[in-house]
């Protein structure tokens, strides 16, 4: 086994530090160092995007990002999406669309959407489903996944969402 | 959207936020995976490389000498459990075959078959450890297809499954059901139409890998932490296994990402119990996803041979079923269930079913959504369809016709109650999608439609009124797609207050009454009556208090609309009461059962209009309509959801999802990447068409939605691509080779 290094990020805005074997993944560090649980391990080969986070404002799949790449990073997780007790306008769509049903897949679907949202933010429907094909879900059959990524933009651009503050 | 309650009610059919919204879109919610204790262990688990062998040897010494293992586990671990058929909520188990599928003992009948586990620090240790676990295996041919298995001659894979005359077979169950006179139906048919299908082992796909947290405290007493679809269940299992009494095993239920049938059956909770024995730890053991497809699921491959006639007015007049469903390593294929359902949607006065469950070295085979009825229906629709084709009638005025209705007899006995299966074809008839024309080159049309039973089964909730004037709700329903708030709606509805007061809890197998599993479309039926129950419960409780207020009879009270009406005209609403409660004997606690053998039975009618690429076979769906009986929707948003999700996995199915196996027996495609389930960028938008045909016996008209969706798809999409290319699909999955094949031999 391989010594631990020390990794240096910023992790939902804030500065953290943490040890990492080289083997380990940034999504198991996430998870079992940092109590991130919110990231989920569906497939650890990134095929399925349950992991999905931001890395330097990029959607990554945590699963084949090593826990030392991400030094110097900047990393926004689900958890780090609402605003305080508000949450943002994917979240609230995606709630009000009913666009989940186990949920196990929605962190990663809202991660990508932030990531979607910030690069485009009127997105046409075949662009919205081109984006999210990365991310699997099982239940939904993805209807109200799209329809809740088109009210999110919709509310975004016109500036009604809840957390403004935050963006 | 509609948010508009129905007439007669305030709250059903509205669309509240669900409960646990906000922890699902924040990452707050726990699931199973999710879990850390003090002092826990990491597992994991060896699994076989052979699809067939004897287990010779396991020498686990270099393993346990490892630095940061703490225990090893194999078969050894688990006792003995003889010859016993023990009732496990969803159908009986044989506990020997459940104890060999969990560790496997003399011999492993699949790949990736569990062979041994170990607990250690960290999950790296333990999966080295697993390295050097030194098993001697003698390998066996593996019998891999449903035809060979029953041969006779063929190698058997479970020594003690045997025929009637006690010789060791495959071929573990036989079925038979029949009525009328066969010979005589078909001897009175215009039009005789007889194929054969087969149809791919396929996986319910679930996003979450199975997982189980489990500690195995000093005083004997075990804690399972777990996503599950029945904690009862899993608690029984697990307590069975280990030969404990139920009442030591508390399950408690973490969120569960998906199940459709495949997360009942335990294969985890026994092993991480036998490793916390030895080690005295808490002991988390999660499974990868190739584990997942290799393991677990799936749902049988099929081969069936189907004969159906009909007179040239169109009346259906005999219809005859072969039917062979793989059972995997151990038996138990839903066959039954798939023998049930073949000709389910119609009335067919002549006809006869059998079925086979055959053994073959794949993973035992679980429950997929209307278990065993997707398959027959890709092939009875697909006849159906040619026969339609072969009289020159349209496909739904045939349907109109012929379909069951109340006082339809199945084929295996029961006579149909009120069902909704010509309205769901009515509804496609008068869609919009059915009334535009479909132009273009190689483009088609087809319609199917499905049947599912939707299961009874028991069910417990208990309700306590709080001082606000809300009320907290216990049940043990595991929550799989918002039904915590379809069930906490129609105890607000009997309560005459908001879905928003009512908060639910999916609570631990010591918190609730027994819960069967959330399977069978049965759980906003049945915990929905319980609910409702405890509701009434709740009524008549506060009828007393404000009599005792009032000073008058309690039966000089009425409840009404939320609020209680006493003698001259005095009245308090609930949330008045609520708060008054603890002056007149303290607290109010509804307790509410179910346990309704049955529900009225479920149809859905889907729509679909393909274009097939003939240079590659590729299917495009172009535009896709379920029209589906939810009996009364709850939440119709989320019967809708149901609506979708399931006829993307039937879709699935249909086009590209299947099991590729080697010579070797060993699966190809075990991961997401192969084994491709449909992205959002393969599909339309599904549209949803919502009927209502109340069902009698539920006093909300529920009707469970969850499992009918799967099951027109394949036959559906098989008919369109035979009307849009002139080729009968008559193999899952029709994908592009498929398709190619059947052009290119037209």
């Amino acid at each position: 086994m391989a010594k631990k290094r020390v990794v240096t990020t910023k992790i939902n805005g804030d500065t953290v530090e943490f040890l990492c074997e080289p083997r380990q993944t940034l999504l198991e560090v996430l998870r079992n160092t940092l109590d991130l649980t919110g990231a989920k391990e569906g497939c650890s080969n990134g095929n399925c995007g349950a992991c999905t986070v931001l890395m330097n404002g990029r959607p990554v799949d945590s699963c084949l990002v090593l826990g030392v790449e991400a030094e110097g990073a900047e990393i926004k997780t689900i958890e780090g999406v609402a605003c305080g007790t508000h949450l943002d306008e994917v979240q609230s769509a995606f709630l009000e669309n009913a666009a989940l049903q186990c949920g196990i897949c929605t962190p990663g679907f809202i991660m990508q959407t932030e990531a979607l949202l910030a690069e485009n933010a009127s997105p046409t429907e075949e662009q919205i489903r081109f984006y999210l094909a990365g991310n699997l879900c099982r239940c939904t059959g993805y209807d109200k996944i799209v329809q809740a990524v088109q009210s999110a933009a919709t509310k975004r651009q016109s500036g009604c969402g809840t957390t403004a503050c935050c963006h | 959207m509609t948010t508009a309650p129905k007439p007669k009610y305030k709250v059903i059919g509205t669309r509240p936020i669900r409960h646990d919204g906000a922890d699902k879109v924040t990452g707050r919610a726990k699931y199973g995976a999710d879990i850390k204790l003090s002092g826990m262990l990491y597992a994991a688990m060896l699994r076989s490389p052979h699809a067939h062998a004897n287990i010779k040897k396991i020498d686990t010494s270099k393993a346990e000498k490892l630095p940061g293992v703490r225990a090893v586990v194999t078969s050894k671990d688990i006792p003995e459990q003889g010859d016993r058929i023990v009732e496990l909520g969803e159908g009986a188990v044989n506990m020997r075959h459940l104890a060999s599928n969990v560790l496997a003992r003399e011999k492993v009948n699949y790949r990736g078959h569990a062979v041994a586990a170990v607990a250690a620090d960290n999950i790296h240790i333990a999966e080295e450890a697993c390295k050097l676990i030194e098993v001697e295996y003698e390998v066996l041919a593996p019998v891999m297809d449903v035809i060979e298995a029953m041969k006779p001659g063929a190698l058997v894979i479970n020594p003690d499954v045997k025929d009637e005359n006690g010789k060791p077979t495959n071929v573990a169950k036989t079925f038979c059901f029949e009525k009328g006179d066969v010979a005589k139906g078909f001897a009175a048919a215009d039009v005789v139409i007889e194929k054969e299908f087969r149809t791919a082992t396929v996986h319910q796909g679930y996003i979450e890998p199975h997982n189980a947290t489990v500690h195995w405290n000093n005083d004997g007493k075990v804690t399972v932490w777990m996503s599950t679809q029945g904690t009862f269940s899993a608690r029984q299992q697990t307590a069975e296994l280990h030969r404990i009494p139920i009442s030591d095993v508390k399950v408690i239920p973490m969120e569960i990402g998906g199940g459709f049938g495949g997360k009942i059956s335990v294969y985890l909770p026994p092993v991480a119990a036998a490793l916390s024995k030895k080690t005295g730890k808490p002991v988390k053991l999660v499974m990868d996803r190739a584990a997942v497809f290799e393991a677990t699921g799936p749902t049988p491959g099929s081969v069936m041979k189907v004969k159906i006639g009909a007179k040239k007015d169109g009346s259906l007049v005999a219809g005859e079923a072969w039917v062979a469903f793989e059972a995997g390593g151990y038996p138990g294929s839903p066959i039954g269930m798939g023998c049930m359902c073949v000709f389910a949607c119609y009335d067919i006065p002549n006809a006869k079913v059998d079925g086979f469950d055959v053994c073959v070295n794949r993973p035992r085979t679980n429950a997929y959504r209307a278990p065993g009825s997707t398959q027959v229906a890709f092939a009875v629709e697909s006849i159906i369809d040619e026969i339609c084709e072969k009289l020159k009638l349209d496909p739904i005025e045939f349907r109109l016709k012929n379909g069951s209705q109340e006082g339809t007899r199945r084929v295996d006995g029961p006579v149909f109650p009120r069902i909704g299966m010509k309205e769901t074809v009515q509804a496609i008839k008068d869609s919009d999608h059915w009334r535009q024309p479909l132009n273009g080159k190689n483009r088609g049309r087809g319609v199917a439609t499905g049947f599912w039973f939707n299961c009874g089964l028991k069910s417990a909730a208990s309700a306590t009124v709080n001082p606000d004037g809300t009320v907290s709700l216990l049940e043990g329903s595991t929550d799989i797609g918002g039904s915590r708030t379809a069930i906490a709606m129609q105890l607000a509805e009997t309560l005459g207050i908001k879905a928003e007061e009512v908060k639910p809890s999916v609570v631990d197998t010591d918190s609730v009454g027994y819960t069967d599993v959330t399977g069978g479309s049965r759980v906003t039926f049945a915990t929905g009556i319980a609910a409702i129950e405890a509701g009434k419960d709740i009524i008549n409780q506060l009828k007393e208090r404000a009599a005792i207020i009032w000073e008058c009879d309690a039966g000089q009270v009425r409840y009404e609309d939320g609020s209680v009406h006493g003698p001259k005209g005095v009245s308090l609403t609930f949330k008045q009461l609520a708060d008054k409660l603890h002056h007149t004997g303290g607290a109010v606690i509804g307790r509410g059962t179910s346990s309704e053998a049955t529900q009225g039975g479920a149809f859905g009618t889907h729509a679909v209009d393909v274009e097939v690429d003939p240079e590659t076979g590729k299917v495009t769906i172009l535009r896709y309509t379920v029209a589906q009986d939810a009996g009364t929707a709850i939440h119709p948003s989320y019967v809708e959801g149901q609506f979708t999700g399931g006829a993307v996995q039937g879709i699935g199915w249909a086009l590209n999802e299947e099991y590729w196996y080697d010579t070797n027996g060993t699966m190809r495609n075990s991961t997401y990447l192969d084994y491709r389930i449909p992205t959002c960028y393969d599909l339309p938008k599904i549209e949803t068409i919502i009927v209502e045909v109340p069902d009698p016996q539920h006093p909300f008209g529920v009707r469970g939605v969850g499992e009918v969706p799967i099951v027109p798809p394949p036959a559906a999409i098989a008919n369109a691509i035979h009307q849009a290319i002139g080729v009968r699909m008559t193999e899952l999955p029709m994908s592009p080779p498929r398709v190619m094949k059947a052009i290119l031999s037209k």
